[in-house]
């Protein structure tokens, strides 16, 4: 029995989950970066876009010498060093974690949302099945880079084009997962139990059946937003994602690969980030697919 | 795939069957001496098994009886060291030959499974690997335990395979699991359990997931085994049936405790401990029991040549069924696995969708009709299912749950709830129970619960698929006269699915009996019961366990000839 099926021990899973040194890790590390992401008009020493020609690529704890609109003079430390533009890394990195947060969010809901409608559709509905499944082994063969590569190029480059690109290639994962749950479900005996007491289909789909799904798929999602977050950072690293200007960790690392082997501080703090999120959502992911339910690594 | 060895009955010996007497020189097979095996903290008690002594002697067959839950598995696996980490033996002993199983090397143990003790399992589906072939796996036992040359061990496998009755040894050697029927793997099992000859063979509800023939036939394959080779066997069974048929001494486990311990007939006859007499009252009687009146009820439910075959499947599972089913009867349906009992229940309740034929339900032809026309039809027939643990929804209060049919219907909640607490009074449980989640229920409470939502829907038609097979036997017992109450009090049609004869005997006024599909022979349940005239009929009786025993008033007694029903005219002339 996983922890969901007692809802009178919503307060055990709580404490279940305290208990788990991964999600806690986890949790605590994305708070962290969520923290960051939110403060950063606060947290940042200078406009993230603001471009310096006479501080470039500075290292990191360089002390810059500015002048505000009065004329005042301002002191900077720039804590990682500036790019090749002379633009504040820290700042940018700060930033950064909005965008690759809301990234990772906005993917992961998306996609199960979609997924989920899907995937109940066509586990429940047999003849709805092999067509959305055909679609869905369809999609699975295009790889996501290729498939963003091209949206970019008949849309305009933007996050709302790659997030969309990124939700298409993740959908099918997350229909099959919620699909192989709902074959299994629908045989319990109490769905036909429900059926013979003369349940609607609409209903019977949400009350009896959706709740099955919902604990492996908070667990794929997790792993999604890891995922998405990483292919926004290729993207960006491409140079076919989000437009250069805006700061994001993919396009500051970017930035510095030309002068990657000189300069590492321009790909080392924005890649420490971009691994630290993903490692902390893959362990939040993990833990909780430990905590609601062993059997789970079958299906994922 | 069907097992197309002959069918082997037991042999039956009148009277008390021949028991090595419990001479003091014959050194046991196995004692236990005093065992405990303790259970996790936190459990409902602190004992799986608590001081529990009882020995096999080579050559006798020892029926471990009891509930699910009273430590017989925990027995079975601990003399194999083979228990769950969580089960830790505390104290006491288990003599295999004189040698402590509990306090020997892993080493030693090894050496002994299979050479001196061994052990087949409940599900022969499961207890075989998949990958490799049955000759292999056999062949695997001597060449871990023996110096045997390859070609004298495979001599050895097939003298094995053709001991347990599987025919053309040669081919049973290179097909694998899946390949065979639920007997003929359970002959496998077997073969490979005894290849070595081993002094003790335990046998843990070996039949128990088999068909009431082809358990027929593994219970004789074990007796002549057992009698040849001499071996001391460890029968776990729940089932008095089984015991009566196999059993020379027979211990009875409650709860971890050993309450009684005695010759077959001795404990069979005059049971002395209250719990032995309880178990044995409620195995139910193969007489049928006779209840006037209940022909005269109006038919609500006629099947006419109803087919079922299912997708990707060339013969039908139902083939050309015709019931007639009137209000205030019980009809049975009997049969054994595949034979389509369920799949008509299932396209009785509209679960499934019929391939030809009519079900009319009041005179209309229900069979055709689609999902939506069919709702507000639905209440008319509702189900109870087999498995208690699976058929409420776990997420739901068993309240929700009970509730659910009337409000589809239009039922306010406080009505609902109202009825659903009569309900719960009707199935003798608690009506402020309603809160609580399927979980905190015992089997027989969910079942229950589910005859409660079945009610709750006012339905004309009940349909019991096996609802109480999953159930120990006490349970059943109380189950069965709550369904069959219940059928009184509402004036029901109850349509009664088993493989189980005795419970068939005990509730059903009809009996319609299926074989691959189709009805074979229908007819009132005193009759069929007196004189079946389908050799396939005739042959289930002859199988049922214990069929030469009479289970009645908290005891059992060896039939006599003149005694009651069928005893004699059974036997396929």
């Amino acid at each position: 029995m996983n922890a969901f099926t007692e809802s009178s021990g919503r307060v055990t899973l709580w404490r279940t989950l305290l208990r788990s040194p991964s999600v806690m890790i986890g949790a605590a590390i994305l708070l962290c970066v969520l923290f960051i992401g939110l403060a950063a008009p606060f947290l940042h020493t200078m406009s993230p876009d603001k471009i310096n020609p006479s501080v470039r690529n500075k290292l990191p704890g360089y002390e810059s010498t500015l002048r505000d609109d009065e004329g005042n003079k301002i002191q900077f430390v720039h804590l990682m060093g500036t790019d090749s533009l002379g633009r504040d890394i820290y700042s940018r990195v700060v930033f950064g974690a909005r965008v690759s947060l809301l990234i990772g969010a906005t993917v992961a809901v998306m996609s199960a949302f979609i997924g989920l409608i899907l995937g109940l559709l066509a586990g429940y509905f047999r003849w709805l099945d092999a067509i959305v499944m055909r679609v869905m082994d369809g999609l699975m063969a295009i790889p996501a880079i290729l498939l963003a590569l091209s949206m970019v190029a008949l849309l305009n480059a933007g996050l709302s084009t790659v997030i969309l690109a990124i939700v298409i290639t993740e959908i099918p994962r997350v229909v099959r997962l919620v699909r192989s749950v709902v074959l299994s479900v629908r045989e319990e005996p109490y769905v036909e139990a429900a059926i013979s007491v003369g349940t609607p289909t609409p209903v019977l789909l949400v009350r009896h059946i959706l709740p099955n799904t919902i604990a492996p798929l908070i667990v794929q999602t997790t792993y999604i937003a890891a995922h998405a977050i990483l292919v926004e950072a290729v993207l960006s690293f491409l140079g076919v994602g989000i437009s250069p200007e805006t700061p994001t960790w993919g396009n500051i690392m970017a930035e510095g690969r030309a002068m990657f082997v000189m300069l590492p501080h321009n790909i080392f703090f924005p890649g420490l980030f971009l691994a630290v999120t993903v490692l902390a959502v893959n362990l939040f992911g993990d833990g909780l697919r430990d905590l609601l339910d062993p059997r789970m690594r079958k299906r994922l | 795939m069907t097992d197309p060895t002959a069918l082997q009955l037991p042999t039956h010996t009148a009277g008390i069957q021949q028991v090595p007497s419990n001479v003091t020189s014959v050194q046991p097979v196995l004692e236990l001496q005093a065992l405990d095996i303790s259970l996790p903290r936190g459990s409902d008690r602190a004992h799986a098994v608590a001081q529990v002594s009882l020995t096999v002697n080579p050559g006798e067959i020892v029926c471990l009886v009891g509930e699910s839950g009273s430590g017989k598995s925990a027995i079975a696996h601990t003399v194999m060291g083979l228990q769950a980490k969580a089960l830790v033996p505390t104290a006491g002993k288990i003599l295999l030959q004189g040698e402590d199983v509990l306090t020997m090397a892993p080493a030693r143990l090894r050496q002994l499974r299979c050479t001196t003790m061994s052990m087949i399992f409940q599900e022969p589906m499961t207890a075989l690997n998949p990958v490799f072939s049955c000759g292999e796996q056999i062949d695997e036992v001597l060449r871990t335990h023996t110096a045997l040359t390859a070609s004298e061990r495979q001599q050895r496998v097939l003298d094995m395979i053709q001991q347990v009755g599987l025919p053309d040894p040669l081919r049973m050697l290179r097909s694998y699991p899946h390949q065979l029927s639920g007997g003929q793997r359970q002959r496998i099992m077997i073969a490979m359990a005894l290849v070595l000859e081993p002094l003790l063979l335990i046998a843990d509800e070996p039949t128990t997931a088999l068909d009431v023939t082809t358990q027929a036939q593994i219970l004789a394959l074990i007796r002549t085994l057992q009698r040849e080779h001499g071996t001391g066997v460890l029968f776990i069974t729940h089932d008095f049936g089984v015991v009566a048929e196999i059993a020379d001494r027979v211990a009875v486990l409650r709860q971890g405790e050993l309450v009684e311990f005695g010759q077959k007939q001795q404990v069979l006859e005059y049971p002395e401990h209250p719990y032995t007499q309880m178990l044995i009252g409620a195995v139910p009687s193969m007489t049928p029991r006779v209840r006037e009146a209940s022909a005269r009820g109006e038919v609500i439910l006629r099947t006419e040549r109803l087919v079922k075959t299912y997708p990707n499947s060339r013969t039908p599972a139902v083939n050309q069924v015709a019931l007639e089913l009137r209000r205030g009867e019980t009809l049975g349906i009997v049969g054994e696995s595949g034979s389509g009992k369920s799949t008509v229940a299932r396209c009785v309740a509209k679960l499934i969708t019929t391939t030809s034929g009519s079900i009319f339900q009041h005179g209309q032809d229900i069979a055709p009709l689609s999902n939506r026309q069919m709702r507000p039809l639905r209440k008319c027939v509702q189900i109870v299912f087999q498995d208690p643990y699976r058929s409420l929804n776990p997420r739901r209060t068993v309240g929700d749950s009970i509730i659910e049919g009337p409000m589809n219907y239009g039922a306010t909640r406080q009505e609902a709830w109202k009825h659903a607490s009569e309900l719960m009074e009707l199935v003798r449980l608690e009506p402020t129970m309603l809160q609580r989640f399927p979980h905190e229920f015992s089997g027989g409470q969910r079942q229950r619960i589910c005859i409660a939502r079945s009610l709750a829907m006012k339905p004309e038609i009940l349909i019991a698929d096996e609802a109480v097979s999953a159930l120990d036997v006490s349970v059943q017992a109380q189950v069965l006269g709550l369904l069959d109450e219940v059928r009184e009090q509402l004036n029901l049609a109850m349509l009664f699915i088993t493989h189980d004869l005795r419970v068939a005997a005990q509730v059903c006024d009809r009996v319609a009996v299926m074989s691959k599909g189709e009805i074979v022979e229908t007819g009132r349940t005193a009759d069929i019961f007196l004189a079946p005239a389908h050799a396939y009929t005739q042959t289930l009786f002859a199988a049922a366990p214990g069929r030469d025993w009479l289970f009645e008033a908290g005891r059992a007694r060896l039939k006599k000839k003149g005694d009651s029903y069928q005893a004699e005219s059974v036997s396929p002339k």
